[in-house]
């Protein structure tokens, strides 16, 4: 069991700057996800970590030591591929037993024609056995011992990639997009057991992804990156609730976050579309703000909207998708360049409306984010409170 | 080649003739290329083997038959004998070197970056060259007195070589030449083979320890090279069973018959002496020491090969 520790890594390929100075710690047994867009320098972040990448600056500390000069199977990790990477031509048993083999066995042992010879060579593959035995005991993949990769399903290749990142009881797991090739179901079953995986095991795990959800459901924590930097490192919650940045608000969270253009007005108080809000910010927060505001703390206001301190706004209803439990109603804003606006609500709050309806669209001020025009988040003062004409979500 | 269809009496007149129809349009379709293959192919095979069983001679007005006669005379020939043991130890030479050599440079040309297509190209030169137009840069660089090869080797001390006119070095020296020709060849198909090979593998071998260049090889590289393998080892036998042009322009077969080999003595008998129906018998013989190879070679690797 180990800690992470990276320091100022930077990596570029040619010109293109990759990975500018990232710092990151990860404790011991953590379970912490990098997620961000394709080409953000999470999938770099983890081969330098394994050891297949070499930073052009900074440091990789595993377990306190430092490992940059040591090669991939030194560092005592294990890593998961997307494509799982299994060796197609060998059986399951033998995919899982070569970690064993390399590091028990010399190389004259491994040999063709050699290995016959050698002394004591029976004895370790009898103890490597045993041991594949075990891992496939726990991956359920007993009967499946003597099959080929190109034989098994694909979420049978993903727990020998997985047996086969166990078996040498690893400090560090890296996984890079592992559930990326699995169907939608099978990624969800996956999930859970790749969180349990990591409850049972206690190692550090290090998970790379590009599905914000997958992010949510299994880590620790979160490392939300851009552009080769790490724009949020917290708790799911905390990346949800508190996001740091318009980016990070808009990746995280499905549906996306709605973004309203707000303006300061005199005091730093905000006006929506003309309409002053029970929200004021510093004046040095610039001329115009945006307000985020989650599908969920969005609400219908019944009766006359604009009571004293309740925010509001009027949309036209394009569309109700119907996701069974829930519905996402899908707005948009008339007369106005800002893109569409959703809102979640049960399936009887949906059957009240119609679409094409004019609507008002009512949220708490305290539930809502606010960003400054370079899109970093900034807090708000004097925050107005729920009002008595929002109806709560599930009716 | 039989078609399973439903008797036409059992089934409505309409639909009998429809299946007639039905079946003779696939006749007709199927017809240009069996027509193709009979004419390029079968005929001609089949014209071998009724020479095989005559005495004809080029030009002759007349021939008798006889039987399985050249067959027993070939095969009681001395000449004949030689020549086939020749072959055979040509094959071997240039099989293994070609082989492995090919391999070799496509394993070291491979993760050259910008270099990797000016060495493709060197390599690859030979292939398109006429081995008779080369071989003439070969007789000079290998001649005794003025070529430089002897030259090195007197300057390092040692008698020159004649190689070409040595009974002891004339055969192995065609072989090494075959080698030198088909090396770009097998480079490049193996070249191919390497591509297909996912780069992952080689970075999850490199986390799982191993990563040494013995270990990668045996166990990724050679292994999923066994498709491309295979074909490489059948191609270069077939090309090696059919050296001729070194030795016709080159050799001649000698020195003293050392490097006598079927195909020439092929070309002789049927070309030179005019015996075109003891030709036909050894071109016979030739083909059914390729096809026996090929078939040995084929089922005996495709059950170690990972497809």
């Amino acid at each position: 069991m180990a800690t992470v520790a990276l320091s100022s890594i930077a990596k570029s390929f040619g010109p293109t700057r990759v990975l500018g100075g990232v710092d990151l710690d990860i404790a011991d047994g953590e379970f912490l996800t990098l997620v961000g867009p394709s080409g953000c320098g999470k999938s770099t972040m983890i081969r330098i970590i394994a050891g297949l990448e070499h930073q052009d600056s900074g440091s990789v500390a595993i377990g306190g030591q430092g490992v940059d000069h040591l090669r991939p199977h030194e560092r005592r990790v294990a890593m998961v591929f997307q494509s799982y990477a299994l060796y197609p031509h060998m059986s399951v048993r033998q995919n899982i037993a070569l970690p064993l083999t390399m590091s028990r066995l010399r190389l004259w042992q491994r040999l063709p024609l050699l290995r016959q010879l050698s002394p004591g060579r029976r004895e370790a593959m009898r103890a490597i056995q045993a041991d594949v035995a075990a891992v496939a005991a726990q991956l359920q993949l007993e009967q499946l011992l003597d099959r080929k990769p190109a034989q098994l399903s694909g979420g049978q290749r993903q727990r020998v990639a997985l047996g086969r990142a166990m078996v040498r009881s690893p400090d560090v797991f890296l996984m890079d997009e592992p559930l990326s090739n699995l169907d939608a179901k099978l990624r969800v079953h996956m999930r859970t057991e790749l969180a349990e995986l990591h409850k049972r095991l206690g190692a550090t795990f290090v998970y790379v992804t590009h599905d914000q959800v997958e992010a949510m459901t299994m880590s620790d924590r979160v490392a939300m990156m851009d552009s080769g930097m790490i724009l949020q490192l917290g708790t799911p919650s905390q990346l949800y609730e508190k996001p740091a940045s318009l980016k990070v608000a808009q990746f995280i969270g499905s549906p996306a976050i709605n973004l309203l253009p707000a303006t300061v007005a005199a005091g730093g108080r905000l006006e929506l579309f003309g309409r002053p809000l029970a929200l004021s910010v510093a004046p040095e927060a610039g001329q115009a703000v945006t307000l985020g505001v989650r599908p969920e703390a969005l609400a219908l206001v019944q009766g006359e909207p604009g009571g004293t301190g309740s925010a509001w706004f009027s949309a036209r209803l394009r569309r109700k998708e119907n996701l069974g439990s829930e519905y996402i109603l899908h707005f948009e804003l008339a007369g106005r360049d800002a893109s569409g606006v959703s809102m979640r609500v049960s399936p009887a709050i949906a059957a009240s409306v119609s679409e094409a309806a004019e609507l008002a669209l009512g949220f708490d001020e305290a539930a809502c984010h606010v960003f400054d025009a370079q899109g970093q988040r900034i807090e708000p003062r004097g925050q107005g409170s729920a009002t008595a004409s929002v109806v709560p979500l599930r009716a | 080649m039989t078609l399973v269809l439903p008797s036409p009496a059992r089934v409505a007149p309409a639909a009998g003739r429809r299946l007639l129809l039905e079946r003779f349009t696939g006749l007709g379709f199927a017809l240009p290329a069996l027509a193709l293959l009979v004419l390029t192919i079968l005929a001609p095979l089949a014209v071998l083997v009724v020479l095989s069983a005559t005495n004809y001679e080029f030009g002759a007005v007349d021939m008798d038959w006889v039987g399985l006669g050249n067959f027993q005379k070939a095969l009681a020939d001395p000449i004949i004998r030689r020549s086939l043991l020749n072959t055979l130890i040509y094959v071997a030479i240039v099989v293994p070197g070609g082989v492995l050599g090919g391999l070799l440079i496509a394993v070291l040309v491979h993760r050259r970056g910008k270099m990797r297509s000016v060495y493709e190209v060197i390599y690859f030169l030979p292939v398109t060259s006429t081995l008779i137009a080369m071989a003439t840069v070969w007789q000079f660089l290998l001649h005794p007195s003025l070529g430089p090869i002897n030259g090195l080797i007197k300057w390092l001390g040692f008698a020159p070589v004649a190689f070409l006119s040595e009974p002891t070095t004339a055969l192995a020296t065609l072989a090494v030449i075959g080698v030198w020709q088909i090396l770009g060849f097998n480079m490049i198909l193996f070249l191919a083979g390497l591509t297909a090979i996912p780069r992952d593998l080689y970075e999850a071998a490199d986390i799982d320890g191993c990563s040494g260049g013995i270990d990668r090889f045996l166990t990724i590289t050679w292994p999923l090279l066994g498709p491309t393998t295979m074909f490489v080892v059948i191609t270069t036998m077939i090309t090696a069973f059919k050296i001729f042009d070194t030795v016709a322009v080159m050799t001649r077969g000698g020195p003293v018959g050392s490097t006598e080999v079927l195909l020439y003595n092929i070309y002789l008998e049927g070309f030179q002496y005019f015996h075109t129906g003891y030709a036909a018998a050894l071109t016979f013989i030739f083909l059914a020491v390729i096809l026996l190879f090929s078939a040995a070679q084929t089922f005996s690797l495709d059950k170690k090969v990972h497809y």
